[in-house]
C-alpha cells in the first residue's frame, strides 16, 4: 500500500494533498482541487480500476468547501480507494467525466440538482433527480431545510429526443404502469415493431431520503434505510448499520455476523425465486410463476419465524440484530431450505422444459460484455454479461470470509442468462445459509452501543440481491449523521436496459425490464 | 407438458382459505402493538423509541395526552422493548398478532389516553382512554353502490405514488396461488379506466402527485380509493418534506386505510373486503 501512495505522489505532485486510511480498507486521497480528470484516467488504465460511484457533500459551514468523492474498486485489491476533491464555494463546478464514463452520467447530474455544483462538459447536463418543473433549489445544501414547502407545479414538461421518418413514432409508457410495479417513464422510439431507442425518466419516487437521514437520529435511520428499497430492506439496513459501525468502531458479535449473513441470503433467495417466476410469466408461462409464488411464500414464512416479519424488517440494528434465535428457529432454517431446494429444482425443470419459453428468453435483450463494462453494470445484470463482481467475495463483510461459495458469471448477456445467474445463485445461497447455520456461534447477538463519536466517515458495501449497495456516512453531534450517501445498484444499471432494448420488439420490453428488475425507489431515493 | 401436469397434481391446492380460516402465522409474527393504558406508568420511553412518531405525547397543565396512531405504526416492536425496560417485568405495551386493522375512517386508527402527571414525569392516574369514535362517512355508500352494481366482482388498479416497493411486493403476492385474490372475483387491471378501485401506496411524492390526480380522474365513478401501508396513510417514516406530500388523502379522497409496513397479504385482503362491505371492521367504534 505504501508504494501505491508514493507512486501517486510522484505522478500527481500538484494534485495530491494528503493520503490516509481512516478506516481499514478505505484509502482516502485528499486532493488540492476539483480537477480529477488525469487521476481518474490513470486509475482506470494503470490500475484497471472501476469507478464505483461519485457523490458530493456540503462542508461549506464547517470547512468552506464542497467535496466530491470518487470511489474506486481495483481488481484483486480488497481496499476501496476514495478520491476526495474539494470544490470552492465561490466556484461551484467540477469537470464532468460522463463523456468518457457513461456510468456517472446520472450521478453527476444528481450532484448538479442536489448541490448546485455544475458538471462542466457534461454531454447532457439537463436535470435528472429534480424534474424540469421544480423551482431552482438544491435540497442537499445545508442551508436548505428539509421541510421547505415548494410552490405547486408549473412550467414546461420534460422534452424527449424527437424522431422523424415514415413509420417512426413514440410510445410513451408510465409513470403509472399496467402491472403492479413502481413508477417510471419509458419513452420508446419505434419503427414498426423494433425499438430504435428507449429514453428513460426516473426519480418519480424521489422522497428526500438522503436529506431525511441528516435530520433524524441514527436509530431511526436504520428504519429509514429499510424503506429505501422495500424488496432489499434487510440489505439496505445492514449496509447502513455497517457504515455507522465502521465509523464508530463498533465491533459486532460473531453470532450477529452469521445471523445477518443468513438473512441477507434469504432476501436474495426470496427475490430470485420471484424473478424466476416473473420472467417466465412475462413470456406467457404462467404456471411457472404460480409455482414460484408458492415457493417464495415458504421463504417468507421462514423470514417471519426468524425476524417476526415476512420481509425481514425490524431485525437489524446498530451493533448486531434486535432479536436472538432459539434452537427451534435455527432448526426451522434447514427444515424450510430442504423443501425450498426441492421445489425450486422442480420449478427450474419446468421452466427449462418449455422450448417456447426458452426461445423467447434466448438472444432477447442482449447486453454485450464490453458494453456492460463500459457502462459500469453491476450485480446480476453484470454477471450475466461477463462482469465478474461480487462484494461478498471481493470485499468480504459479515461472515462471508468464513463461507465458501461460487460466483456464477456468464458472457451471453441475454434474458436467459440473467435468469441462469439467479438460478445458480439460489443454489449457492442455500449452501451459504446451511454452512452459516452449522457454524452459528454462541454468544451475544448485539453489542452495546455507546455514544456515536462525531465527525467520523466510513463507507460500507453489501451485495444485495440486485448487486452492490453502498452507504457512505459522516457522523455528526448528538447521535446524528451529517451526510448519508445511498447508492443502490439500480442507479448503475438503468443504462443497461436502454442498451439491451435496441433492436428488440416492444412486446419483449416487460421481460427484458424484469430480467434486470431494478429498484425505482432505490434509484430515486 | 406431462411433467407440468404431474407437478400440479402432486402439489394439489395451495390456496389458504382466509378469511374463513385464520391464517398460519409464525409464533414470532409481530402484529400491531396493544396498550394496557391502566398499567402504563410512563409513555416517554415508548414515544422516544418509536421511529415514525406513531406514539406522541403532549403535556399540558399536569395532564399528559398520549396518542397512538396505527396509521403511522410500522410494527417494529421498539415500543414494547422500551416499555419493558422501564416498567420491570410486564410491559404495558405488547406486540399482538392482530393484523386485521383496516378502517374506513382515518380517526379509527388513533387511540388516545389522558394521564395525570407526577412531578418526575411518570403517570399518576388514567383519566380517559378512548379510540376516537369515527363518524359514518358518506363515501362508504360508494362501496355499497359498487357492490350493488357489480355484484361480487371488482377490478383494481394499483398505483405506486412513491412507495419503497415494500407494499408492492405484498400486493403482488395477492396474485399467487396461496392468497389467490381472484377467488373473490377480484382482479388487477392494467388501466384506471377499467378499475373500480385504486389501491394506492405512498408517501405521495411531489413528482407523482400529478400522475395520481390524473389516474384518479381517469377512473370512472363509482370508485373506491384504498390507501395502503403506513406511508400511504400518513407518509410513514418519510412524513412530509420538500419531496413528499404525506399520505394519499392529502391528494385524493380515501375510503379505506390499511395499516402495516408492509401490510401482509391477508391484511390487504381484509382491507379490500372491508371496502366491499364483505367483512366487519375490527378497530375503533364498531359500525353496522
Amino acid at each position: 500500500m505504501t508504494s501505491f501512495f508514493e507512486e501517486l505522489r510522484e505522478h500527481f505532485p500538484r494534485q495530491v494533498h494528503a493520503v490516509g486510511e481512516p478506516v481499514s480498507g478505505q484509502v482516502t486521497i485528499l486532493l488540492n482541487g476539483p480537477d480529477i480528470t488525469e487521476m481518474v484516467r490513470h486509475f482506470l488504465t494503470e490500475y484497471q480500476a472501476r469507478l464505483v460511484t461519485v457523490f458530493a457533500e456540503d462542508r461549506v459551514n464547517a470547512e468552506g468547501v464542497f467535496y466530491n468523492y470518487y470511489v474506486f474498486d481495483r481488481v484483486g485489491d480488497p481496499s476501496w480507494v476514495i478520491l476526495k476533491a474539494p470544490i470552492p464555494k465561490d466556484q461551484p463546478s467540477f469537470p464532468s467525466l460522463a463523456a468518457e464514463l457513461p456510468s456517472v452520467n446520472w450521478q453527476e447530474r444528481e450532484i448538479q440538482d442536489w448541490f448546485g455544483l455544475e458538471a462542466v462538459g457534461h454531454p447532457n447536463p439537463r436535470r435528472v433527480a429534480l424534474h424540469d418543473n421544480w423551482p431552482d433549489v438544491h435540497p442537499l445544501r445545508k442551508d436548505f431545510p428539509l421541510d421547505t414547502v415548494l410552490p405547486p407545479f408549473e412550467g414546461e414538461q420534460h422534452v424527449y429526443r424527437p424522431a422523424y421518418g415514415e413509420g417512426v413514432f413514440h410510445i410513451p409508457v408510465g409513470p403509472v404502469h399496467a402491472g403492479i410495479i413502481e413508477p417510471g417513464h419509458f419513452n420508446f422510439t419505434v419503427a414498426g415493431e423494433p425499438i430504435l431507442y428507449l429514453q428513460l425518466r426516473m426519480f418519480y419516487t424521489h422522497k428526500g431520503t438522503e436529506k431525511l437521514f441528516e435530520n433524524i437520529s441514527i436509530e431511526r435511520g436504520v428504519f429509514l434505510a429499510e424503506s429505501v428499497s422495500g424488496d432489499s430492506a434487510f440489505s439496505h439496513a445492514t449496509a447502513f448499520c455497517e457504515a455507522v459501525e465502521l465509523a464508530a468502531e463498533i465491533e459486532i458479535p460473531a453470532r450477529a455476523q452469521f445471523m445477518r449473513t443468513i438473512l441477507l441470503e434469504l432476501e436474495r433467495i426470496a427475490n430470485h425465486i420471484a424473478d424466476a417466476g416473473a420472467i417466465a410469466n412475462d413470456v406467457g408461462f404462467v404456471i411457472a410463476n404460480a409455482h414460484a409464488g408458492r415457493v417464495r411464500e415458504l421463504v417468507l414464512g421462514l423470514n417471519e419465524t426468524l425476524t417476526g416479519c415476512r420481509v425481514l424488517r425490524g431485525m437489524v440494528a446498530i451493533g448486531g440484530v434486535r432479536r436472538d434465535w432459539q434452537q427451534g428457529q435455527v432448526e426451522a432454517v434447514e427444515d424450510t431450505l430442504k423443501v425450498v431446494e426441492r421445489e425450486f429444482r422442480d420449478l427450474v425443470a419446468i421452466v427449462q422444459s418449455s422450448n417456447s419459453t426458452r426461445e423467447r428468453l434466448e438472444n432477447t435483450g442482449i447486453l454485450r460484455p464490453e458494453k456492460a463494462k463500459l457502462l459500469g453494470i453491476v450485480g446480476v445484470g453484470g454477471r450475466a454479461s461477463g462482469v465478474d463482481l461480487d462484494v461478498r467475495r471481493d470485499h468480504p463483510y459479515e461472515a462471508y470470509r468464513h463461507l465458501p461459495f461460487r460466483v456464477p458469471v456468464y458472457q451471453a448477456g441475454d434474458v436467459r442468462h440473467r435468469l441462469l445467474v439467479r438460478i445458480d445463485e439460489v443454489g449457492e445461497s442455500i449452501q451459504i445459509i446451511r454452512a452459516a447455520a452449522a457454524l452459528l456461534p454462541e454468544g451475544p447477538h448485539r453489542a452495546p452501543v455507546q455514544r456515536i463519536p462525531s465527525d467520523r466517515c466510513a463507507m460500507s458495501a453489501v451485495e444485495g440481491w440486485r448487486g452492490e449497495i453502498l452507504y457512505w456516512v459522516r457522523t455528526g453531534e448528538g447521535n446524528r449523521l451529517e451526510r448519508c450517501k445511498v447508492k443502490d445498484p439500480s442507479i448503475n444499471n438503468w443504462p443497461a436496459i436502454v442498451e439491451s432494448m435496441e433492436g428488440n420488439i416492444v412486446a419483449d420490453f416487460p421481460v427484458i425490464n424484469k430480467s434486470f428488475n431494478l429498484s425505482y425507489s432505490g434509484t430515486d431515493r | 407438458m406431462f411433467k407440468i401436469l404431474q407437478k400440479t397434481f402432486r402439489v394439489g391446492a395451495a390456496t389458504a382459505d382466509y378469511p374463513r380460516v385464520a391464517p398460519h402465522l409464525a409464533e414470532q409474527f409481530r402484529g400491531c402493538p396493544e396498550f394496557d393504558f391502566n398499567l402504563w406508568s410512563d409513555a416517554r420511553p415508548a414515544a422516544a423509541a418509536c421511529p415514525t412518531g406513531a406514539i406522541a405525547l403532549s403535556d399540558k397543565d399536569g395532564v399528559r395526552t398520549v396518542t397512538v396512531d396505527y396509521g403511522r405504526c410500522i410494527f417494529c416492536g421498539e415500543c414494547e422493548q422500551a416499555s419493558a425496560a422501564s416498567a420491570g417485568q410486564i410491559s404495558p405495551v405488547r406486540m399482538s398478532r392482530q393484523f386485521e386493522l383496516a378502517v374506513t375512517d382515518r380517526r379509527d386508527l388513533v387511540l388516545t389516553a389522558e394521564y395525570g402527571l407526577r412531578p418526575d414525569g411518570t403517570h399518576a392516574e388514567l383519566r380517559l382512554a378512548t379510540s376516537s369514535p369515527g363518524q359514518e362517512d358518506p363515501r362508504k355508500r360508494i362501496a355499497a353502490a359498487i357492490e350493488t352494481m357489480l355484484g361480487r366482482s371488482l377490478s383494481i388498479r394499483q398505483v405506486d405514488a412513491g412507495s419503497c416497493n415494500g407494499c408492492e411486493q405484498e400486493i403482488v403476492a395477492l396474485n399467487n396461488p396461496v392468497h389467490d385474490i381472484e377467488r373473490f372475483g377480484i382482479h388487477f387491471v392494467a388501466s384506471p379506466r377499467h378499475a373500480d378501485m385504486l389501491l394506492v401506496t405512498g408517501p405521495v411524492t411531489r413528482n407523482m402527485e400529478l400522475a395520481l390526480r390524473k389516474t384518479w380522474a381517469a377512473t370512472p365513478d363509482p370508485k373506491v380509493v384504498v390507501a395502503v401501508g403506513a406511508c400511504g396513510i400518513s407518509g410513514g417514516i418519510f412524513g412530509t418534506n420538500y419531496a413528499t406530500m404525506g399520505g394519499v388523502d392529502a391528494i385524493i379522497p380515501v375510503d379505506v386505510y390499511i395499516p402495516g409496513c408492509p401490510p401482509r397479504p391477508q391484511a390487504l385482503l381484509f382491507g379490500i373486503l372491508l371496502a366491499l362491505g364483505r367483512v366487519r371492521q375490527r378497530l375503533g367504534s364498531v359500525k353496522s
